[in-house]
C-alpha cells in the first residue's frame, strides 16, 4: 500500500519535474525584477500620493502632488529643458550616425581604424566625460576658448551662463552618442543585399537616388530602433549633467530626472517626487507606444 | 563615352574628399581623450595660462602619483572591481539561465512571462529610484556592494540578447541528450553552454561596462565615503574647489583604463552586441 503511494508519488513527481524546470530557470531574474523593478514601479505610484518627508509617516493626499506639478514653475522649466534636449540630440545622433555609417561603409583607406574612433567613446563612462567636457569648455582655460581665439572669435562663457550651458551639454552628448547610432546603421547597411543598388543602377539611378529609393526606406525599422532608444536616453539623462552642471547655472540645465533627484535626496519631498517618476515613465511608454503605432501604419501604407 | 573617361578621376577625388572629412571628423572624436592626456601629464603651473599649447609642454608623470596620494582612489578602484566583477557572474550566469528557458523551453505563461522582461526594458531605473532607494533600504544593503550589484543583476537586455541567440541551437542536440539521461542542468552546462561562447562574452563585456561605469545607483546607495567607487570619487574631486585639473585628469584617465582594455581586445564583441540587438 505504502510502497504504491511512494511509487505514485513518484510517478506523478517525475512527470511534474521537467515541467518545473523551466521556471526555476527563470526564477532568479524572475525574483529580481519583481523585487527590484516592478514592486518599485507599484510603490512609487503609492508613494506618489501622499506626503512624506522621511522623517514623519506618509500622509495621504490624493492627487495633490500630481496637481502640484500642473504650475510648478521649476517642473515646467525642467519639461521644457528636457524637451530642447531630446529635440536637439536625438535627430542629430542620428543623422551623423547615419552619414558617418555611409561614409565608412565605402572601401575607404584605414575605415577599420576610423570607425573605432568614432566608436571610442561609447565605452567613455558619463563622469568621465562630464569631466573632459568640463575641462574642454572651461571658460576662461579651457581648449575650445582658446581655438576659438585663434580664428578671432570672441571667448564663449559656456558652462557658467544660462544661454550656453545647455548646447554645451548637447554637443557632449553627440560626441558620446553618433558612435553608437554608426554601429547599428552600418550593420543594417551590410545586411542589405548589393543586388538591390545593381537593379536600381542598371535603372539609371544616380547615387542620391539610390539612397533615397533604397537605402533610405531598407533602413526604416533601424531608424526606427535608433529613435526609440535615444529619446529614451535623452529623457532619462541625469549622470553626464549632474556631473558636468548640476543642472545650473540657475535651472538653465535640469531636467526632470534632476529635479526628481533633488526633490527626493535633497528636499526630502519623496511623495513629489514619486509623482515625477510616475510622469516620466508615462511619457516614455506613451511615446513608444506612438511610435510603435505610426510605424506600423507607415509600414502598411509602403 | 564621355563618362567612362572622367568617372575614375572624379571617383578618385570624390573619395579622397570623403576621407578627408572621415579623417577630420575621426581628429574631432580623439581630440577629448588626446587632451585629457596631455592635460595629466602637464606641468601643474601650465594649466591656467591664457595661450594653450595643443602640444604636450611636458611629461609630468609624477601628477598621477600626485593624484592617487591626495584621495583614497586607489580603494574605490578596488570597490569598483569587486561590484563590477561579482555583478558580472552573477548576471551573466543567471542571464544564461533564463534566455535559455525562454528560447528552448515551451511552458505555461512563456509568453506573458516574457513580455514581462520585455517591459522592465521600458523602467528606467531613473523613474523608479526613489521606492527603489527604500526597497535597498528596508533590505539593510544601504552602502554595502548589494546594494548596488542585486537591482540591476537582472538585465533585461541580457535575457533578450541570450534569447536570440540560443533560439538558434539545434533542438535535436538537446532532445538526443535527454533521451540519453542527462539531467537540465548537464545538458545547459554541457551542451548549451559551449555552443554559447560568444554571446558569453558579449555579455561578459557589457555587464562589466555597464557596472563599471555605472553612477546614479551608487550615487544613491552608497553614500560612505568608504564605499565609494571610481566614479563617484570622479564626481567627488570634480566637486572640490581648489582641485588641480593634472589631478582630476589623470585619474578620470586611470578609471578608463579597463574600457580602454576592453576596447582594444574585445571590439568586436562589443560591436556584435550592440549591432545585433541595437541596444546599449
Amino acid at each position: 500500500m505504502n510502497e504504491t503511494a511512494t511509487s505514485r508519488f513518484s510517478g506523478w513527481w517525475a512527470s511534474f519535474r521537467p515541467r518545473l524546470t523551466p521556471y526555476l530557470f527563470i526564477a532568479p531574474n524572475l525574483v529580481l525584477f519583481s523585487v527590484f523593478i516592478f514592486f518599485p514601479l507599484l510603490y512609487a505610484a503609492f508613494i506618489s500620493v501622499h506626503e512624506w518627508s522621511l522623517i514623519d509617516e506618509p500622509f495621504y493626499i490624493g492627487a495633490e502632488n500630481y496637481t502640484r506639478l500642473l504650475t510648478d514653475y521649476q517642473f515646467w522649466q525642467a519639461m521644457k529643458n528636457t524637451v530642447i534636449y531630446s529635440v536637439a540630440t536625438v535627430p542629430t545622433s542620428l543623422a551623423i550616425g547615419l552619414l558617418l555609417a555611409v561614409g565608412l561603409d565605402r572601401d575607404l583607406y584605414a575605415r577599420t581604424f576610423l570607425r573605432s574612433i568614432y566608436f571610442l567613446p561609447v565605452v567613455v563612462s558619463s563622469v568621465a566625460t562630464a569631466i573632459i567636457a568640463a575641462w574642454l569648455f572651461n571658460d576662461h582655460y579651457g581648449v575650445i576658448n582658446a581655438l576659438l581665439k585663434l580664428v578671432g572669435i570672441q571667448p564663449v562663457a559656456w558652462l557658467s551662463t544660462t544661454s550656453w550651458a545647455l548646447p554645451s551639454i548637447i554637443i557632449t552628448t553627440l560626441w558620446t552618442r553618433v558612435g553608437f547610432c554608426m554601429v547599428v546603421y552600418l550593420a543594417a547597411l551590410q545586411s542589405i543585399s548589393p543586388t538591390y543598388y545593381e537593379a536600381a543602377s542598371i535603372d539609371g539611378a544616380t547615387r542620391l537616388q539610390q539612397f533615397r529609393h533604397v537605402t533610405w526606406p531598407l533602413l526604416r525599422p533601424t531608424t526606427f530602433l535608433l529613435l526609440i532608444l535615444n529619446v529614451i536616453h535623452s529623457f532619462q539623462v541625469f549622470d553626464l549633467i549632474f556631473v558636468m552642471t548640476g543642472g545650473g547655472p540657475g535651472f538653465s540645465t535640469t531636467m526632470i530626472v534632476q529635479y526628481i533627484y533633488q526633490s527626493a535626496f535633497a528636499t526630502s519631498e519623496m511623495g513629489y517626487a514619486s509623482a515625477m517618476g510616475i510622469v516620466l515613465f508615462l511619457l516614455i511608454l506613451l511615446f513608444t507606444l506612438l511610435q510603435w503605432r505610426v510605424n506600423m501604419r507607415t509600414e502598411e501604407f509602403v | 563615352m564621355m563618362v567612362t573617361t572622367t568617372t575614375p578621376t572624379k571617383k578618385r577625388l570624390e573619395t579622397i574628399g570623403l576621407w578627408v572629412l572621415m579623417a577630420f571628423g575621426a581628429v574631432i572624436m580623439i581630440f577629448p581623450i588626446y587632451w585629457m592626456f596631455v592635460t595629466a601629464v602637464r606641468p601643474k603651473d601650465q594649466i591656467f595660462i591664457p595661450d594653450v599649447s595643443l602640444m604636450p609642454t611636458g611629461w609630468v608623470w609624477q601628477n598621477f602619483a600626485d593624484a592617487l596620494a591626495h584621495m583614497p582612489f586607489l580603494h574605490w578602484f578596488w570597490n569598483s572591481t569587486v561590484i563590477a566583477v561579482v555583478a558580472v557572474a552573477i548576471t551573466v550566469t543567471i542571464n544564461l539561465l533564463c534566455g535559455y528557458a525562454f528560447a528552448k523551453f515551451r511552458f505555461a505563461g512563456r509568453d506573458v512571462l516574457f513580455l514581462a522582461v520585455l517591459s522592465a526594458l521600458m523602467i528606467p531605473v531613473q523613474v523608479i529610484i526613489v521606492p527603489l532607494f527604500f526597497v535597498v533600504s528596508e533590505l539593510g544593503l544601504l552602502n554595502s556592494y548589494w546594494g548596488v550589484i542585486l537591482p540591476r543583476a537582472a538585465e533585461a537586455f541580457g535575457i533578450f540578447m541570450v534569447r536570440q541567440f540560443m533560439v538558434s541551437i539545434p533542438d535535436e542536440l538537446i532532445e538526443a541528450a535527454r533521451l540519453d539521461g542527462a539531467s537540465e542542468l548537464t545538458i545547459f552546462r554541457k551542451i548549451v553552454l559551449p555552443l554559447s561562447k560568444p554571446i558569453i562574452a558579449v555579455l561578459i563585456i557589457f555587464t562589466f561596462m555597464w557596472r563599471w561605469n555605472d553612477f546614479v545607483m551608487p550615487l544613491v546607495m552608497l553614500t560612505d565615503q568608504e564605499m565609494y567607487t571610481v566614479q563617484l570619487g570622479l564626481n567627488l574631486l570634480k566637486g572640490q574647489y581648489n582641485t588641480e585639473w593634472t589631478d582630476i585628469m589623470s585619474i578620470a584617465l586611470l578609471s578608463l583604463v579597463p574600457m580602454l582594455v576592453i576596447f582594444v581586445f574585445f571590439q568586436r564583441q562589443l560591436i556584435q552586441g550592440i549591432a545585433g540587438t541595437g541596444l546599449k
